[in-house]
């Protein structure tokens, strides 16, 4: 609350962006639904991905524009950083979701399936070779699933993408010192480190994928424990490349030197946004590889 | 930060003009005063159609037998009727409030981030839409319960369900939106002076409703992709052949759901604590007791999840841990009943129509907070559980509350938003009506659920024949209440009595002290005094 008048506060007038974005939206989801029925291409889905990038390129280049041109004072800079504090939360939360789902399977699902809490009778009749362990290996009813040969060692490029992943949290942070001192050389080469790490993180995990498919026979229709392995670190990995390109775009406008020390929202919403997605592959690391 | 702000030439005296003509203006509007507008309608709509879902309900259960729909159409009648009025009528009807009502109650030239809340609207229309359209596909359209439990949802539901899941995706991006917008909005845009204990209870209530909001939303949206991921991709979450469970869904669903309930109901206390003390000319009682109450009730909302599936087979410590916090609820719930009856201890009453509606709702919602704390207990709940006591139970705070709270702020700000009075005597003819046949509607159902009726059959045993036709007969004549309703909104939108600024004797806030009625286009282009 800078000020009494509330002629500061910048209020928009009218904007198309959002019914582009509903269009695409739209599209993209009932394309997907067509789509694994059978009864359309894939390409519904692309074109209405591409009408969201569209969306997106227009609406932020509008902000970016408009925040260059100080239209925006020190109040609208905070509704943007709640905004994206909260936006955060809701990320966080959609990850618990499917964390829930992991420590429910491994405490009680897989546990009562043979026999645990008085489940005995369930067990003998209708699975009697099933024995409960983690990572689960032998299901209720195998025959139905591709079963894993052996499970994810934790101490190989897991290791390696937990180390790549903190390195970039101190490279991003290393950027925003420069860009604190007004040092847009090494602002530009740290975020450019930034997003070589998460790049980086990105292209290791799918050479892990490929060794999960072809080597451990670890699939998402493993049973639970490849859908949990597959889904958390799907939708991790994919924040890693949204997060990259985030990263990306930020460094192309540092380079162009957007940011100073007073004015530079969009690279801190950025680097709360990288840290985030470092601290939800630590949760992975430590519950789905590790212990 | 900047001293002076710059506008471009095309924003140039930006708070001065009124709205664009056409229908362009309602597409393209970043106005907190379009965008309620917009929701309440929506809400209005969806109100309707989901009724007239509930209707062909009523109409199948006026008689014992299968005389009108096919027992598939009537599944997917009770599972599209509580979606519609979940989704598309309750919340969008108090998220239009809140646009309404918060910029102006806390002084703000407008929400904090107006392109975006153009958006969290905008998706709505697509999503419903999308989610109507699977009644007219091949399959039919959800017949799974609004609870979409697994494997009904999964293994054996049909291809129109990923039409449904992706509905609920863009309902939770909009809603996520919606409530970030509302928080930043309290939180950064109060005017000097409105410190938080100043505010409003129903903006209060909002500022928790969206933490709600936003912290379950997305375990709705986690809940429904591992549907997908299960009924396309080989996954096992909730299918025991591959070590997952269907209670697991369970679990994850009512994580969501519980704190869902509480998001219907927190913005209706708001609403409630707005009009009592206005209609008893007294200062609302405990106002810092509501507040601490009402987060205590958001807190809650999250560990009592399980008390919805007392029959599915937890272990006992988790019957009993759920049943006593359930219970516990009860506390801060009471608290905010016996504030509103204090609030009217000793006042000056008028009994002017949202006064009525706000009494109904108390008395109302406290019954169906009752049968409620009966549920919670464990072992009896093993008889209520899938009854039609719990129908009862959930209607009686859900329409009697929550819509009874949106009726009542509809009658009690509608004045401030178009500078109309409404008719009294038809706004009070509206409210004998429901409450009459409200009544007839849902009380009967609590007997035939302690009988033992269960919910969701087309069909029942002869003794439970008569409550049923007094049930319908009362269902119908509430149906033709609302569309009354419809006329009298019609009719206070066109015109009316011209409403004073304050438009009520006892009105408070800023909205009714500084603003005239109407307002203008942009309000509070100066930030107001707050006493």
């Amino acid at each position: 609350m800078s000020s009494t008048s509330n002629q500061d506060y910048y209020v928009p007038h009218g904007t198309h962006w959002p019914i582009i974005g509903s269009v695409g939206l739209s599209l993209t989801v009932v394309g997907a639904a067509n789509f694994l029925h059978g009864t359309w291409s894939a390409t519904p889905i692309f074109v209405g991905i591409a009408i969201l990038i569209f969306m997106m390129y227009g609406w932020f280049g509008t902000v970016v524009k408009e925040s260059l041109a100080g239209t925006y004072n020190a109040q609208v800079d905070m509704s943007f950083r709640w905004g994206m504090g909260w936006f955060i939360f809701s990320e966080v939360m959609f990850f618990a979701a499917f964390f829930g789902a992991l420590f429910y399977a491994r405490m009680y699902s897989v546990p009562w399936l043979d026999g645990a809490s008085n489940n005995d009778a369930t067990a003998q009749y209708l699975w009697p070779d099933f024995e409960a362990a983690w990572p689960l290996l032998t299901l209720p009813l195998a025959d139905k699933f591709e079963v894993a040969k052996a499970t994810m060692s934790a101490w190989g490029l897991p290791f390696i993408n937990t180390v790549i992943l903190l390195t970039s949290g101190l490279t991003v942070t290393l950027a925003h010192w420069a860009l604190k001192r007004r040092d847009n050389v090494w602002l530009v080469y740290w975020l450019f480190a930034t997003v070589a790490l998460g790049f980086g993180f990105v292209i290791l995990q799918g050479i892990e994928y490929a060794h999960a498919y072809q080597d451990l026979n670890l699939r998402l229709d493993s049973g639970i424990y490849g859908s949990t392995f597959f889904m958390l670190t799907g939708f991790h990995g994919f924040h890693v490349t949204m997060g990259a390109t985030m990263l990306l775009i930020i460094m192309i406008r540092a380079a162009k030197g957007h940011f100073s020390p007073e004015n530079h929202f969009a690279f801190e919403a950025v680097a709360w946004y990288w840290h985030f997605v470092d601290v939800v592959w630590l949760g992975l690391f430590i519950f789905v590889y590790w212990l | 930060m900047y001293t002076e702000t710059t506008h471009d030439a095309a924003h140039g005296e930006h708070h001065d003009h009124g709205p664009a003509k056409g229908l362009m203006r309602w597409v393209t509007t970043t106005n907190h005063k379009d965008i309620g507008t917009l929701y309440l309608w929506l809400a209005f709509i969806m109100l309707l159609y989901g009724g007239s879902m509930a209707m062909i309900i009523r109409l199948e259960l006026f008689q014992p037998g299968l005389q009108w729909v096919e027992p598939h159409f009537f599944n997917q009648m009770t599972t599209m009727h509580g979606l519609v009025m979940v989704f598309g009528a309750i919340m969008p009807a108090f998220v239009g409030l809140a646009n309404w009502l918060v910029p102006i109650m806390i002084g703000a030239p407008d929400m904090a981030l107006p392109r975006m809340n153009n958006w969290s609207f905008w998706i709505l229309p697509f999503a419903f839409t999308m989610l109507a359209s699977t009644t007219f596909m091949e399959g039919g359209a959800p017949a799974f319960g609004w609870t979409f439990y697994a494997p009904l949802s999964t293994t054996f539901a049909p291809d129109t369900t990923d039409f449904f899941i992706f509905a609920v995706h863009l309902m939770g991006i909009s809603s996520v939106m919606g409530a970030i917008n509302i928080i930043a909005t309290i939180l950064n845009m109060r005017a000097p002076g409105m410190t938080l204990m100043k505010m409003p209870l129903f903006v209060w209530t909002w500022l928790i409703t969206a933490y709600l909001l936003i912290a379950v939303m997305p375990v709705l949206a986690g809940a429904v992709t591992m549907m997908l991921t299960d009924r396309h991709f080989g996954t096992s979450f909730f299918d025991a052949a591959g070590g997952g469970d269907p209670v697991m869904f369970q679990h994850v669903f009512w994580f969501f759901g519980h704190p869902e309930v509480y998001i219907m109901i927190l913005p209706a206390f708001g609403v409630i604590s707005a009009i009592i003390p206005t209609f008893a000319r007294k200062p609302l009682f405990g106002y810092s007791s509501m507040v601490y109450a009402t987060a205590s009730i958001a807190i809650l909302s999250f560990m009592v999840w399980a008390h919805h599936m007392f029959t599915v087979g937890m272990p006992v410590a988790g019957e009993l841990y759920f049943m006593y916090a359930t219970i516990l609820i009860s506390v801060p719930t009471g608290v905010k009943v016996f504030n509103w009856v204090t609030t009217m201890w000793k006042g000056s009453m008028t009994f002017e129509t949202p006064m009525l509606w706000a009494l109904g709702f108390i008395v109302m919602f406290t019954i169906g907070g009752f049968s409620g704390l009966m549920l919670g207990v464990a072992p009896v709940d093993t008889q209520y559980h899938d009854t039609y006591f719990v129908v009862a139970h959930f209607h009686y705070v859900l329409v009697t509350g929550a819509l009874y709270s949106i009726i009542a702020a509809f009658y009690y700000w509608v004045p401030k938003w178009t500078g109309h009075m409404y008719d009294e005597k038809l706004g009070k003819i509206h409210f004998w009506w429901s409450t009459i046949a409200v009544n007839v509607l849902f009380f009967p159902q609590h007997f035939v659920g302690l009988a033992g009726m269960p919910r969701r059959i087309p069909d029942y045993s002869l003794q439970f024949a008569e409550f049923n036709a007094i049930s319908s007969i009362g269902g119908f004549a509430f149906g033709l209440a609302q569309v009354f309703f419809l006329y009298i909104v019609i009719k206070t939108i066109r015109g009316g009595e011209k409403a004073t600024a304050q438009v009520w004797e006892g009105a408070t806030g800023l909205e009714f002290e500084q603003l005239p009625s109407p307002p203008p286009y942009h309000s509070f282009t100066e930030a107001p005094p707050v006493r």
